[in-house]
């Protein structure tokens, strides 16, 4: 079922490709010294080189390389033994070289593939052109001075991977597909944290549409620096509307750069192409290519984390999941580490079931993390093999968690302390039974007169004299016994 | 103390290490004569206090048993290297005020020998020129004076002109110097002194102004061949802070000069001598082919046919990457700035008033040469040719030891000569381009005067890394050339 926009004139398709600046997780600048450190006091982090002063030198950081490589064997990738730096020319006052180092003909890393999940079970393989390192710019203040802009170059210089998509994707649903599944990967791979408040993860989105069927490649807008996903999506949804209105009016779509204002939901035009740049590449001659030594690539190869397609592959396979629920459980690793801690040697679907409902639940309602969970892994799998063995009821389960929520508790401990026990013993509950009847005759008159109905009052009243702990089974069994006999 | 002054470094050396004479008499030496020697115009920045400060250190570390190779030596530093706490111009106005707080490489490296700094020697400004003339504190006057016309003021050469006038008017023992596409060798030429600019990756850049980042090498400026190769010596190593500083390791240069080059094979290219040659340069180039083979060499006719491409294509090269390099020069920082209601004002009125008009005519051609449309018809071609270039050279090496050619091709001229058209003033480097752009090691020494007294030099041209050959026959030509004319009245 693809996604179309309904013209005047019949159905659009939209054709979108993305750029994704990711920023490299690494402690130093990618070719300076200089920390990276997010929220420090502005200019504390930054060094001669930074800071474009004469004379100054890039030397490349080494470890930034490794996590560009890393990053694109994550990507199933082709790994570009050199690479050249390029320069980018333009004049901006947080540049302060006045060009970016970046990589334009050569990048470190080619094509490459990641596959989308759509809900309705079906995947999708989403073309990666290219993924390149470069510096990223300061930041320009312009809101602290009525009459200047400050400038903060703690940024500058900072390594980022720019994460180029095929025109692939076709929908805004797609996109924000892609970008939460880059997201995982990188995340898998530590080689981006993939915060996107903190705009370690920034997307520029180029949209276009065509009539449905057609397979013309229509002139392209450009949105930049969308920082959510869901403001992708919308930006994107935004741009196709307005390329299609223009088009059924009889327009043209200029190619340009735009930007999206989130307060009112829409794009608007940042620079036509006659002012683009024209950002004079050339090879950055203070650098050498890069060249690669093949056994790094191995070893970087070898020591690859499993990631997000084949971890929910083996969760599918060895864990009888759903596909949805494999989907959900792998998408961070942390919680698919949580999820194979409490399933391991236990009913996995039971144990699924906890982690993805009560467990998750509980995470959003404390605001805690996965890294920092209200409940561990091990009590939570306590708990799963306490319902298994038939010590606690499905009910009394949930009550056992809220108590594990609110003391730390291992669960065992609490249905000690509070006398929680299932209650399995025959005698019990048929006194139980037995004092109910005989407190309601009326009503068991009733029931043997047809009104079964009735007999979902009796559970609930041995319930509540057994303080929910009767084997609802068992109490089932027994009271249609002797009240049908 | 005139006397002193007209030491070699390797004689101040010797004499400094038998107590002959301290380091703060060698300097006081050297001060007054740059105190006297003013209107050369060759410093932009003096620092003689600081200098005496640092000859008493030097005298004190000799006293302890720690003299560096170049202790209490006073030299002069050219203006595009960065020194820590003292102005750095680059001789151009939109550096007004930057003192770097940061010492380059090469200059660090001097100090860490014992060297002591005079100050800072006026240069083209961003070392982009072939007179001294373009520089923002005025042009350099060379020492040297024609014998038929003592009046009139003639060029030093460029860019390190400040240098080459401070080395041969007395006022340093050695000065560094940077070359891009002769800025060591032809003002050495002019001024009758010794210049080095080594293989590329010898010495550091790290620090020292960037004009082309893949030509600029910095090198010594002396006034005999043993004195460039101990300033050399000191001056380079490999430096991990510069990705394109080579890994190798730094020979004993003076211990080069064995004077012994028999059966060494000189090659001498025939496409450096074209038609405009002057006569003179010619002789001399001849001249200097007959002590070679008197000394015991071989020399042969080579050829380098990318020759004439040379210029054209170092005029795209230098200048695309001079426009990126100068990018950061835009008032936001540090130097000049010129205010304008944006941002782009800004940037427009403070690079119109920071820079000349050599400087803004460079950007101008790089940034043109890297344009969309442009790339391929120019950069990327001339990047080719360069490749072609370097080639000739590597053929020519696998027969020959080292090439012998002329510097420059004229004696000092005029300061206004020249200055009219700018290609006649990029013709200057015409022998010295096709040596930056393989990046091979060149050295100019003074061989002869013209017959109106004014020095010609000739270049020698060395393998990648063999400066070692290039010392050793460059010490047998200035035995051969028994160079002892100096400047009238110096």
């Amino acid at each position: 079922m693809a996604y179309t926009l309904q013209g005047e004139t019949g159905d659009w398709e939209v054709v979108i490709g993305l750029e994704v600046h990711a920023q490299v997780t690494s402690s130093a600048k990618l070719f300076s010294g200089a920390a990276t450190e997010f929220g420090a006091d502005p200019n504390t982090q930054v060094s001669f080189v930074d800071a474009g002063m004469p004379g100054m030198l890039p030397v490349i950081n080494r470890y930034c390389v490794e996590q560009a490589v890393r990053t694109g064997l994550g990507l199933a990738a082709q790994i570009n033994m050199t690479s050249v730096f390029a320069r980018k020319n333009y004049f901006y006052a947080d540049l302060p070289q006045g060009y970016q180092i970046s990589q334009y003909e050569l990048p470190i890393v080619g094509n490459g593939t990641l596959i989308i999940d759509m809900p309705d079970g079906t995947s999708k393989h989403i073309g990666i052109e290219r993924l390149h390192l470069e510096q990223d710019a300061g930041k320009s203040l312009h809101d602290q001075h009525p009459s200047k802009s400050y400038i903060d170059l703690n940024r500058s210089g900072v390594a980022l991977m720019e994460i180029v998509s095929k025109p692939d994707l076709r929908s805004p649903e797609e996109a924000g597909l892609y970008i939460a599944k880059l997201r995982s990967i990188l995340r898998y791979l530590g080689t981006c944290d993939g915060n996107m408040q903190e705009g370690s993860l920034r997307c520029d989105a180029n949209v276009s549409v065509r009539p449905k069927g057609s397979t013309e490649l229509r002139t392209r807008c450009e949105i930049k620096n969308v920082n959510s996903i869901r403001f992708v999506q919308q930006a994107i949804e935004y741009e196709a509307r307005r390329h299609i209105e223009v088009y059924e009016q009889g327009g043209t779509i200029d190619q340009e750069t735009r930007l999206f204002d989130s307060g009112k939901g829409v794009t608007r035009s940042m620079r036509s192409k006659e002012h683009a740049h024209d950002y004079r590449y050339f090879p950055d001659p203070d650098l050498l290519p890069l060249v690669l030594d093949p056994a790094m690539v191995e070893t970087i190869k070898a020591g690859l984390p499993e990631l997000p397609d084949a971890k929910k592959e083996r969760f599918i396979r060895d864990y009888g999941l759903s596909a949805y629920d494999a989907g959900v459980l792998v998408a961070e690793r942390a919680s698919a580490d949580f999820f194979e801690s409490v399933a391991k040697g236990r009913d996995s679907k039971l144990a699924a079931n906890w982690v993805m409902g009560d467990f998750f639940g509980a995470l959003n309602a404390t605001g805690r993390t996965i890294e920092d969970p209200p409940v561990t892994a091990a009590n939570l799998g306590m708990l799963v093999d306490l319902i298994k063995d038939g010590t606690l009821s499905g009910r009394l389960a949930k009550d056992v968690f809220a108590l594990m929520l609110e003391t730390g508790k291992d669960p065992a401990t609490l249905i000690e302390e509070k006398g929680l026990k299932q209650v399995t013993d025959t005698g019990a509950i048929e006194a139980a039974i037995d004092a109910v009847m005989a407190a309601n005759p009326d009503k068991v008159a009733e029931i043997k007169a047809g009104k079964d109905k009735l007999m979902g009052w009796f559970v609930g009243q041995v319930m509540k004299a057994t303080q929910g702990k009767a084997n609802p089974a068992m109490l089932n069994e027994l009271l249609a016994k002797k009240i049908k006999g | 103390m005139t006397e002193l002054a007209n030491l070699t470094i390797a004689e101040a050396c010797d004499r400094l290490a038998k107590g002959e004479f301290t380091a703060v008499e060698l300097t006081r030496a050297h001060v007054a004569r740059m105190e006297s020697l003013r209107g050369l115009n060759a410093f932009i920045t003096e620092t003689p206090d600081r200098a005496l400060d640092e000859a008493k250190a030097s005298d004190a570390r000799r006293a302890k048993g720690e003299a560096g190779s170049l202790e209490g030596i006073p030299l002069g530093i050219k203006d595009l290297f960065c020194t820590e706490g003292v102005p750095t111009t680059a001789a151009s106005h939109i550096l007004d005020g930057f003192r770097p707080p940061y010492e380059s490489t090469v200059t660090a490296n001097l100090k860490k020998a014992g060297a002591i700094g005079l100050g800072k020697l006026n240069l083209d400004e961003f070392a982009m020129g072939s007179a001294n003339i373009t520089s923002y504190y005025g042009p350099v006057e060379n020492p040297w004076k024609r014998r038929s016309d003592p009046a009139t003021k003639l060029v030093p050469g460029g860019s390190s002109g400040g240098s080459a006038a401070a080395v041969a008017a007395r006022m340093v023992m050695g000065a560094t110097g940077t070359d891009t596409g002769g800025s060591i060798r032809q003002p050495a030429s002019f001024c009758g002194i010794v210049g080095i600019k080594p293989t590329y990756g010898r010495c550091s850049r790290w620090g020292i102004i960037a004009f082309a980042s893949s030509l600029d090498q910095a090198g010594p400026m002396a006034r005999t061949v043993k004195d460039c190769a101990l300033m050399l010596g000191a001056m380079a190593g490999h430096d991990p802070k510069d990705s394109t500083s080579a890994p190798m390791p730094v020979q004993d240069f003076a211990k080069a000069l064995s004077g012994d080059i028999r059966g060494l094979k000189v090659g001498i290219p025939k496409e450096y001598r074209p038609a405009g040659l002057a006569e003179e340069v010619a002789a001399i180039w001849d001249k200097g082919v007959e002590w070679l083979k008197a000394a015991g060499a071989q020399p042969v006719e080579i050829s380098l046919p990318y020759t004439k491409y040379a210029l054209p294509t170092y005029y795209i090269v230098a200048p695309a990457e001079c426009s990126s390099n100068l990018a950061r020069y835009d008032g936001v920082r540090f130097g000049l700035r010129v205010e304008g209601k944006t941002l782009d004002e800004m940037y427009k009125k403070t690079r119109a008033a920071g820079f000349g008009t050599e400087v803004r005519r460079r950007i101008l051609i790089g940034t043109y040469v890297l344009s969309a449309g442009y790339y391929d018809a120019y950069y990327a071609k001339a990047q080719k040719v360069r490749r072609l270039i370097a080639d000739d050279f590597n053929r020519a090496f696998e027969t020959v030891d080292v090439i012998l050619t002329p510097t420059a091709p004229t004696p000092a001229f005029a300061i206004g000569e020249k200055s009219d058209d700018p290609v006649t003033m990029w013709l200057n480097d015409v022998f010295t381009i096709p040596t930056s752009l393989a990046g091979l090691p060149g050295l100019s020494l003074p061989a002869g005067l013209s017959s109106d007294g004014l020095p010609l030099g000739l270049q020698l041209i060395g393998r990648p890394f063999d400066e070692e050959t290039v010392f050793r026959v460059a010490g047998v030509m200035e035995d051969a050339a028994g160079f002892t004319a100096r400047p009238e009245g110096i």
